[in-house]
Parts: C-alpha cells; structure tokens; sequence
C-alpha cells in the first residue's frame, strides 16, 4: 500500500489553488476600510471606518437590501413548496412522459440565464404584465424550483417507500402521514435545497436585468454603484456585509444536515 | 362468527397481469394462516388487498364480516408488519412502537407505558431509546412486531417478516412468533416463500401459484396429499411421476406424487419390489442420505436415514413403497 502522505508538490498546489479562491474576497475586505474612494488604489493609502457610517446613512443600499431579502424569501417560498410537490410526484408516480417532465422541471438551471430572461421579459411584455417585485420573483423561481426539486427528489428516492405504508397502517390518514413521516425525513434535505435557492436569488443579476422595471436588488445596486467613481468603498462594505451575513445560515445549514445522509434503516 | 378474513372471488389485475386471479378463502379467528408461494405467485398482493393498500379488481374482502371496499389502511382493524420493516428511521424504537397511539390521541405517560409494554413482549425491554440504525436486524424485527401489535389489531399481517434475518435467528423467532401468537390469541396472516416455515409454523397452508390458491389445508394435509403436482413439488421436495407411469404402477393415469422419504431402496429382485432402478448417484447430508435414482429414464430420489445401506452409483437396486404413500392428484 501507497504511502498515505500526500507529496509536497501537491500540497502546494492545494495551498495555491485555495489562495488564488479566497484571497481576492479577502481583497475586496481590505478596500472597505480604505481612504481613498474613486479609484481602487493597491495598497490603500490608509485605513479608516468611515464607509461603514456612509453606508449605514444611505437609503438606496437599504431599498436594495430590502428588495432583495423580500425576492429571495418569497422566491424560496413558492419554490419550496412547488419544488417539493413535483419531487413527490416523480419519485413515486410512474406515468407516460415522466422523463419529458422531468427533464422540463430541472431545464430553466441548465438554460443559460440570458435565455430565461429574454423569453420572460418578451412574455411580460406580451401578457401586457407590468414590471414589479412579482416579476423579478417569478423569474427567481424558475430556477430555484429546480434547487428544491432537485434535493427533495434524491431524498424522496432514498426514502423507502413503505414508510408511508406503515404509516397509514398505523392509523395516520393522508395528512398525517405527511406532518409526522414525509416532512421530517425530508426536512434537512429542504433546508439545504431552501438555503440554496435563497442563495442563488440573492446574488442573481442577469434575469433580473431582464424582469426588473426601475427596481434594484443588492447585485445590480452594486453593479452600478461600481461605474460610479465616488464612494466607491460603499460597496465593498455591502459586500462584506453580505458575505458575512450569508456565511453564517450556510455555515448552520452544514452543521444541521451533518451525518443525515446515513439516515437509520435506509441502508437499502 | 364470521370469519377473520374472508376472500370473496376476489382478483386484482395489473394491466394484463393477474396478479390474484380469482381467490376464494376463509381464514378463522385465531388461526395461524400461511400464505406460501414462489415469488410473483401473489400471496404479498393478497396481503396488501387485506392491509387496504390495493384495491380489488374484482370479488369482495371482508374481515370480521365488515366489507372492505373503499375502507382506506387507516380505517382497517388490521395491522401489517412489513418486510423491509418500515420503522421511522427519524424516530427512536419508543416513538415507532407509540406510533400508532400517538395518531389516536393517547395521551404521553399512557404511550411510553404502552410502548414498553409491547417491547417487553417483544423481549426487548429498555430499548426504547435507541434509534433503528442502531439496531440489528433481529431486533428492528422485533420493534416492526410491537408496533404493529401496540395497537391491539384482531388481525396481524406479516410480510416475509423473517425473510431477512440468518438461519438461527430466522428458527428462533419462528418458534417465538408461533409462542406468541399463541399467548394473544389473534389472527395472524403471515406471507412467505418458505415451506419449511409455512409448514412449521402454520396452523393451515395456502398454496399459490400464478395468482391462484392451488390447495389450502392443514400443513400435514397439504404434504401428505398435494393436490396438484405444483404443491407436490413446491411443498417439501417429491417424486412427480407422470399418468403414464402411475397408470402402470397404480392401475389409474393420473399424476401422482411420492415423497422420497417414503421410498425404500431393496436388493434387485427381493420380494416385494415393485419397480426396479439404477442409482446414479448419492449425497450424503448428515441425518440422511439422498439416492439419485433413474426409473426407466425417469428421475426418482429417495432419502435413507442414517444406518441404512446405500447402494454403489451404477447399481440395479428394487424399489418399493406403500401403496397408500403413492398419492394420485386429481387436481388441476
């Protein structure tokens, strides 16, 4: 048997490999505490925390914030519920077309997201449906259904199916059989599939570009305020904020679903 | 008193397969009842059409003179302990056994009493607070029974509930199973493969084949007298012997079935001998020893018991049998 040390070579190359992902967001930190706002000066001329303040005291960042928590969470919403209804259907059901469908249900994340865009946009406009925070919505939640969808139907494969049997045969009707076995066998798959979805919304830029009317979430907030040369470390706060805020649920939602994917009795 | 369970001309079709094809049986308050046939013989169907988990295609169930159609699982005075098991993997063994009392609304002192008590029958006392993965699976076994039996069902359905386990688990708690259906006195149904379990445990046999029950009767019934060469064959291991040979031997050209422990192997030409053979060889097996036999091209087997004297391969042996033990099946 092979040594179990990996060579220095490789290790090196590991190392390499994780600075060249993670130092540039360390970079985009560093410039939030610079004192220098209209061109992105390496290495910053000083340091201070006066951004933090400016950006406290902005209202766009706090529209932009707000719009973007509220798409996302409706848009986790509906595609947790739609999401999870359709991977019950497939995992259980068999029935004529199914691969079609399938194939139907999980093809808006495999477009790319110009494609969505563009069609929802010319479907807006030819339904004659003003743009709004439901438009962005809709557009959020063609492809974080295929989040939900995606995990909810590898669990519910893994789920055997007798479960549901003996749950009735115990008594449960339809709806208890969903409240007490269903959901909590597929509640940590959910939760990584909602967070996901939440995630993918949150930073989402190209079809919302395509189904926003003059509205701005966070992304396209900060792709703007980046051709602006003023108060340009604004963003970079914003973003370490976002970084920050969104590393911790995501962070939880590991530690929740550790060890779940060896679930007891489902061996088979 | 009506019957436990009864089967009306009961059919449950699956496309152009018919799976239970015209079943007709009555199964009595307390008896232990086997279901016995190879795989896709419809015994399992049979099963879930009584747990309410199929419908009839056609034909009428009834347990304890109650119809069942359109009466959903969760109405069904029957309880299923299924072959897989089925226990909630996200609940401890406490909470699988209270399952069911936790659905009716029994308060949480009455459950965990309940459940401890049925684990107790189950001899698995102070297990409650384990989850099923860390259990064997003699022991998810055993938790599958109590839950199913916490609910005080009239009548019990078991899947194959042994089909999992090894040998000496699998007689363990074949005889614990008999002990305890003994010890409730309610009516358990019970789905397997196995003849040797049907025939040990059962208090009568049915015996499918494609869908359809080929005998039903007492397991020594069903042995000594299968009704058709399927049950002879299927049912402990026998000698088929075809019409023509049986009309030679036995003056009537049916099918007949003679067990090979039945047959006695004598010097050729010894008084007494009805047929004669030649041995083509023997396995020795411990407790007996089977002779391969060919009688006139066709292939016989006898089993001698320890002590007796078996025949050199190649040689021309007599056979004989008790008329009695030549038994014609006028069956289909």
């Amino acid at each position: 048997m092979r040594s179990e040390r990996a060579p220095l070579w490789l290790k090196a190359a590991a190392a390499a490999g994780l600075l060249f992902l993670h130092v540039p967001i360390l970079i985009i930190f560093a410039y939030a505490f610079t004192t220098e706002d209209k061109t992105y000066q390496w290495p910053p001329p000083g340091f201070t925390l006066q951004w933090f303040g400016v950006t406290w005291n902005r209202p766009d960042v706090w529209q932009a914030l707000g719009l973007s928590v509220r798409v996302a969470a409706i848009s986790t919403l509906i595609a947790l519920v739609l999401g999870t209804l359709a991977a019950a259907a497939m995992a259980r059901a068999r029935f004529f077309g199914r691969e079609v469908i399938s194939l139907l249900v999980i093809l808006p994340i495999a477009l790319p997201g110009i494609i969505t865009g563009i069609s929802l946009r010319s479907a807006f406009n030819l339904g004659g449906i003003a743009f709004s925070t439901w438009t962005i919505v809709l557009g959020h939640a063609t492809f974080c259904i295929v989040v939900v969808y995606n995990n909810a139907v590898a669990r519910f494969r893994r789920t055997s199916a007798s479960l549901v049997e003996a749950s009735m045969d115990l008594g449960a009707n339809g709806f208890q059989t969903f409240r007490h076995v269903t959901l909590p066998n597929i509640a940590t798959a959910l939760l990584a599939g909602g967070m996901l979805a939440f995630a993918l919304s949150f930073d989402e830029v190209i079809v919302t570009t395509f189904t926003a009317g003059q509205q701005q979430t966070l992304p396209i907030w900060m792709l703007e305020e980046l051709v602006r040369p003023r108060q340009r470390p604004v963003t970079n706060v914003v973003a370490m904020v976002v970084v920050l805020v969104t590393f911790l649920p995501i962070l939880g939602a590991y530690y929740l679903t550790r060890g779940t994917d060896t679930v007891a009795g489902q061996g088979k | 008193m009506p019957a436990a369970v009864t089967f009306r001309n009961v059919s449950r079709h699956f496309g152009a397969v018919r799976a239970v094809d015209d079943v007709t049986v009555e199964i009595a308050e307390g008896e232990f009842f086997a279901m016995l046939g190879p795989s896709g013989s419809g015994k399992t169907t049979c099963l879930r059409l009584v747990a309410g988990f199929e419908q009839p295609t056609a034909g009428e169930i009834a347990v304890f003179g109650q119809n069942m159609a359109g009466v959903p699982p969760y109405r069904r005075p029957v309880n299923t302990v299924f072959q897989d098991y089925a226990l909630f993997p996200h609940l401890n063994v406490r909470d699988n056994v209270a399952y069911g009392l936790m659905i009716a609304g029994r308060g949480r002192a009455e459950r965990h009493r309940a459940a401890e008590a049925a684990l107790e029958l189950v001899q698995l006392p102070g297990y409650g607070d384990r989850k099923p993965g860390q259990l064997s699976g003699g022991q998810r076994q055993r938790v599958a029974l109590a839950r199913a039996l916490v609910l005080e069902p009239r009548v019990l359905l078991l899947d194959e509930p042994l089909g999992a386990l090894d040998l000496k688990l699998r007689e363990q708690m074949q005889e614990e199973l008999k002990a305890l259906q003994r010890k409730l006195g309610i009516t358990f149904v019970f789905v397997t493969h196995d003849q040797g379990e049907a025939l040990s445990m059962a208090d009568r046999v049915a015996v499918f084949n494609q869908g359809r029950i080929a005998q039903v009767g007492a397991p020594s019934d069903v042995y000594d007298r299968p009704a058709t060469p399927f049950v002879a064959d299927f049912v402990g291991s026998s000698n088929v012997l075809p019409p023509e040979v049986t009309g030679r031997l036995a003056g009537r050209r049916l099918p007949a079935s003679l067990r090979p422990e039945l047959v006695r192997i004598l010097p050729p030409g010894a008084a007494g001998s009805l047929a004669t053979a030649r041995v083509i060889s023997t396995q020795f097996h411990g407790a007996v020893t089977r002779v391969h036999l060919s009688m006139d091209g066709l292939d016989l087997a006898a089993l001698l018991p320890r002590g007796a004297r078996v025949p050199e391969e190649g040689a021309a042996v007599g056979l004989s049998w008790d008329p009695d033990d030549l038994h014609l099946m006028d069956g289909t």
